[in-house]
């Protein structure tokens, strides 16, 4: 049947009826005006959030973030001393207190990474995976969970440990501290994300009987994005009272900043390209989790605050395998 | 005619678009689009997959639906900047074509050959579209398979794809697409 017959029929209201019918009944398909429609949905997969944050730190501690696989980031940190100095320490720019870090992706949901600090000239390493990931499309996970666990250790001279008297063995194991961490969170909006972070630290050695090998402590962070490429980072972590060691009054009266306190940090991610920077204070002098949460003195009522900056830059190791065109 | 005959007539004619739709309308859904940016300092490519597009080669009606998302770079980074600074592919997840081919009919794709079109129509990118038209070519094979492919440039600023100074010397000011599509008849 010609076309131009099929259309002289359709002047007949009852065929044209009967086919509009048909049409709608049996082949809805041919109705539809917008052409993709007749693919029906497409089913892309589950599609991950991503960019949560912008970097795999929010501050000192771990984000919602992983490197990807492939994905080597270079990091150095870097703590300048207190801003309470004055001007005869340059506001605490004279000193310093740095990490430089290697975090590589094994997978999308593995990283590994190692450091190096000046504070206490420690060595730390640690794994990160992504157990839960938040989900935009095709699965309905709400939140992100990673799984971090790490550990430091100290090589300071024997007399220069924290911890030293000319008594004590110096045992290798003393030097290590462990932390584990979970890292829960959401990205609430496109510039809203918010997480927690109940961890643990365990120290091998703790310097007296009243305070604990093993400290509790939950960490609270968050950002804002400001603009598309600048972000404001904010961090706490507390930790449950009576695990740290406590100081007497005559203690203080000696040293009035011997006394342990909560970690707080407040700063900005600038993202440039390949590179992100992270500008902040802090009141945390050490860049791993046993020194910014168990070892953190200074406090924010006193100045005691520190300027600082982190600075990532990726570099693409293992470039993903391009699919054989059909 | 009796009223019998005329619906018997009528079921007759409303099957035939059926049968012949089946023959003149093509799609996919893992249709291939790249693109690349060129400047001295750095190179950049990517590549998506997952594109569909259907022609109805009766009316010469064309479309395509490109999610922003699917589109894969060789560096993770990237493709995260991508979405998140310039597509904002959370607020503009798709790109779409609506337009019509030219330089085909629907009895020339029954036939094996090398075809050159024109295809024009509003291209949507970022939410802002363009009347575009686009030189390309379609291959009829002999088993009836489809190729499409056409090779056009974009400039991110006719879609208010913002770039700012610090990347301005590694984004180039026009971006090449070359789409390549393998169609199925319907």
């Amino acid at each position: 049947m010609t076309f131009a017959l099929y259309e002289r029929l359709l002047h007949f209201p009852m065929i044209r009826s009967l086919f509009l019918l048909f049409l709608l009944g049996a082949s809805p398909l041919a109705a539809q005006d917008d052409l993709l429609d007749l693919l029906g949905e497409e089913d892309a997969g589950p599609s991950y959030t991503t960019a949560s944050f912008k970097t795999t730190r929010v501050i000192n501690g771990h984000s919602l973030e992983n490197t990807a696989k492939g994905v080597l980031d270079f990091k150095i940190g870097h703590r300048f001393g207190t801003v309470d100095q004055g001007i005869g320490n340059f506001f605490g720019l004279d000193q310093a207190s740095i990490r430089i870090g290697f975090d590589y992706g094994i997978t999308d949901r593995l990283m590994v990474g190692i450091g190096r600090s000046s504070f206490q000239k420690t060595v730390d390493g640690f794994a990160k995976y992504k157990i839960l990931r938040q989900c935009d499309d095709g699965c309905g996970m709400p939140i992100t969970m990673a799984l971090v666990a790490s550990s430091s250790i100290t090589t300071l001279q024997a007399q220069d440990l924290p911890w030293y008297s000319p008594d004590q063995q110096d045992y290798f194991t003393h030097r290590f501290a462990y932390s584990f961490q979970l890292v829960l969170g959401r990205k609430i909006s496109e510039r809203f994300t918010i997480q927690l972070t109940p961890g643990l630290v365990h120290r091998n050695l703790i310097q007296t009987i009243n305070e604990k090998n093993d400290v509790y402590n939950v960490g609270i962070s968050g950002r804002m994005k400001l603009s598309k490429r600048v972000t404001l980072n904010a961090e706490y972590f507390y930790v449950l009272p009576g695990q740290l060691r406590e100081f007497t009054a005559q203690e203080l009266a000696g040293n009035p900043d011997l006394g342990f306190t909560n970690s707080l940090s407040v700063g900005f991610d600038i993202e440039t390209g390949g590179h992100v920077f992270q500008l902040h204070f802090t009141n945390s002098t050490g860049l791993f989790e046993r020194a910014f949460i168990t070892e953190t003195t200074n406090r924010w009522e006193k100045g005691q605050i520190h300027y600082g900056f982190n600075i990532s830059r990726v570099f693409t190791l293992v470039k993903p395998k391009e699919p054989k065109d059909i | 005619m009796t009223m019998k005959t005329i619906k018997i007539l009528g079921l007759l004619v409303a099957m035939t678009p059926l049968a012949l739709s089946a023959q003149e309308r093509f799609a996919t859904r893992n249709g291939h689009i790249t693109f690349y940016s060129s400047t001295p300092v750095e190179d950049i490519e990517a590549h998506n997959r997952k594109v569909t597009s259907v022609w109805d080669a009766s009316t010469g009606a064309i479309e395509f639906a490109v999610l922003i998302k699917a589109f894969e770079f060789e560096k993770a980074l990237m493709q995260e900047h991508f979405n998140e600074n310039y597509m904002e592919s959370n607020t503009h997840p798709k790109a779409n074509f609506k337009g019509k081919m030219t330089g085909i009919t629907a009895d020339e794709v029954k036939t094996a050959g090398t075809y050159v079109v024109t295809v024009s129509g509003d291209l949507t990118i970022h939410g802002v579209t363009k009347n575009v038209s686009i030189p390309g070519s379609v291959v009829v094979g002999p088993s009836g398979v489809v190729k499409a492919s056409s090779e056009f440039i974009v400039k991110p600023e006719d879609h208010n794809i913002a770039i700012p100074g610090v990347v301005r010397k590694n984004i180039a000011e026009t971006i090449k697409v070359t789409v390549d599509l393998s169609l199925d008849p319907l």
